[in-house]
């Protein structure tokens, strides 16, 4: 069974089948990963453009090691040194960039929803690098993943979130993922970060309940996503880091407190001592350096599965392969429920 | 167009004696199975490889390491293949370096496969030879590649086409000679 994708913007338009697709297809690269020569000839000629309108340095190593890997070429634009900071629009940078020809625009922006207004306005296609507080899909599929190899399954599994979910586009990709796929949400957290509008967020049917008591939230949790503290946002409402640490701060005797095969997950980077202790980030039970092995394998899966089989210009597709037409407005930026907030 | 069956090649019977026959081969000429390696390319030539294996078995009393190559990544036509070709598990779990492999495929034709299959092993390591085995070989070739083993040369036209029917993958087992008719 095989599927296309024009785009990869979220997570939550995806089936069931299409998310076990994708991971099925990360397989072979995480072979590759082992390999002693790490690199294809895959999409030689092809070229990746990494826009970044937000620092990010794992995620863009991730991308372009995954484009290198595949024998593709990297075109940076990084927030710092572009001409942003000059004024110009984000509609006016991606079409100079779109017009430098590259085959594929990875993309990552602050604003939830800037991902899917520049993907209708381009022709090729548009990967979600991170979009403001909307999602970050490399990164559910990459945990998810890395979870199925650890649990043998995604199906069922008892899935619990600690720390700033109100802000955290990993978390909304990982319920919107995992939960096609029957898992069971506990959010943890302090209450301005773990609103009561987060029950609702998930696919429909996807319990999801709130608890504020960490030791309860670990109790026969299968998987554990420790969300970073963006330690500037604990000046918000008051919480200082000492109570963070007291509260919530996942340690070696609260993860007894779970099941002795429960995993960790952490997106990274780790502000090891606030959200989780070394113990805990260094331990069996911790998947966070696979998670980063299988990000740049789920990495050059899209990138693959996005730019290859794709007619080259002009050459008309086979007649059974033809894709439906997709509208693609040069002009229309009305569509409010995509604009950038 | 219509796909029609022109000749049967092989029956299930003949599949087996020449797989017999190739396994006795490559353990000949490869004066014996110590460094042998077989690697099947996906899909038919996988079940091939480890029928040659089983049959080694036999003859030598020795496992030789059957290995699984998925060269989709490594073809050169890739923005020719739509819909987007489903890549499949490769699994080579012994090291490649100074072995003698022996890379099996069911049909040979223009050599493009061979050719990223080599690829594709290289970037594993160096072996000290590669050769190939085909159940059989149709000609066409676009490459300077030959295979060492072959089970049976047949003389094809373009439009025909070789399917090698195994019941691993097919649940039937032969060799047709199809043709496509207008």
């Amino acid at each position: 069974m095989t599927h296309r994708f024009r785009d990869l913007l979220a997570i939550q338009p995806l089936s069931a089948d299409e998310i076990t697709f994708l991971l099925d297809q990360s397989r072979p690269f995480q072979e590759i990963q082992r390999h002693p020569l790490k690199k294809l000839a895959t999409l030689r000629g092809k070229t990746v453009a990494l826009a970044f309108f937000e620092n990010s340095t794992r995620t863009r190593i991730s991308f372009g090691t995954a484009a290198s890997r595949l024998g593709a070429d990297t075109m940076n634009l990084q927030a710092e040194a572009s001409s942003l900071k000059k004024g110009e629009s984000l509609l006016d940078t991606i079409h100079t960039l779109s017009a430098m020809k590259p085959d594929i625009l990875v993309m990552r922006h602050a604003s939830s929803g800037a991902c899917d207004f520049v993907a209708r306005h381009l022709d090729i296609p548009v990967v979600n690098a991170g979009d403001g507080t909307h999602e970050h899909p490399s990164q559910g599929l990459l945990d998810a993943l890395t979870i199925r190899e650890r649990k043998g399954t995604i199906k069922n599994l008892n899935v619990t979130i600690l720390g700033d979910i109100s802000h955290s586009r990993v978390a909304r990709s990982n319920i919107h993922l995992l939960g096609k796929f029957g898992c069971h949400f506990t959010l943890c957290g302090p209450a301005m970060w773990v609103p009561r509008e987060l029950e609702k967020i998930g696919p429909p049917g996807a319990p999801i309940r709130r608890v504020f008591r960490i030791e309860e939230a670990l109790e026969g949790a299968d998987v554990v996503l420790v969300l970073r503290v963006q330690t500037e946002r604990l000046h918000e409402p008051a919480l200082s880091a000492g109570d963070y640490i007291h509260l919530y701060q996942l340690n070696a005797r609260r993860l007894r407190g779970a099941k002795p095969d429960t995993i960790v997950l952490h997106p990274g980077p780790m502000n090891r001592g606030i959200e989780i202790t070394p113990e805990v980030a260094d331990g069996p039970q911790s998947c966070v350096l696979e998670q980063v092995t299988n990000g740049i394998a789920v990495r050059m899966a899209l990138l693959y599965l996005l730019t290859v089989g794709v007619p080259d210009e002009g050459e008309p597709p086979a007649p059974d392969t033809e894709t439906p037409p997709r509208n693609r407005r040069s002009t229309d930026v009305k569509d409010s429920s995509h604009a950038p907030r | 167009m219509r796909i029609v069956e022109k000749a049967q090649l092989m029956s299930a019977a003949e599949i087996d004696r020449t797989l017999q026959r190739l396994a006795h081969e490559i353990v000949e000429k490869s004066g014996g199975t110590k460094h042998l390696a077989l690697i099947g390319i996906v899909r038919r030539g996988v079940p091939l490889a480890q029928r040659i294996a089983q049959a080694m078995r036999g003859i030598d009393g020795v496992t030789v390491p059957v290995g699984i190559l998925d060269i989709t990544l490594y073809r050169d036509d890739l923005s020719k293949v739509a819909p987007q070709a489903v890549l499949r598990s490769s699994d080579i779990s012994f090291p490649v370096d100074d072995m003698d492999i022996v890379l099996v495929d069911d049909v040979l034709y223009t050599g493009r496969t061979i050719r990223a299959a080599m690829n594709g092993i290289f970037d594993l390591g160096r072996p000290k030879r590669v050769t190939l085995c085909v159940l059989i070989d149709r000609g066409h070739r676009e490459m300077p590649i030959e295979a060492q083993y072959v089970g049976r040369s047949v003389q094809t036209s373009a439009t025909e086409i070789i399917e090698v029917r195994l019941r691993e993958i097919d649940n039937e087992e032969r060799v047709v000679l199809v043709d496509r008719v207008e």
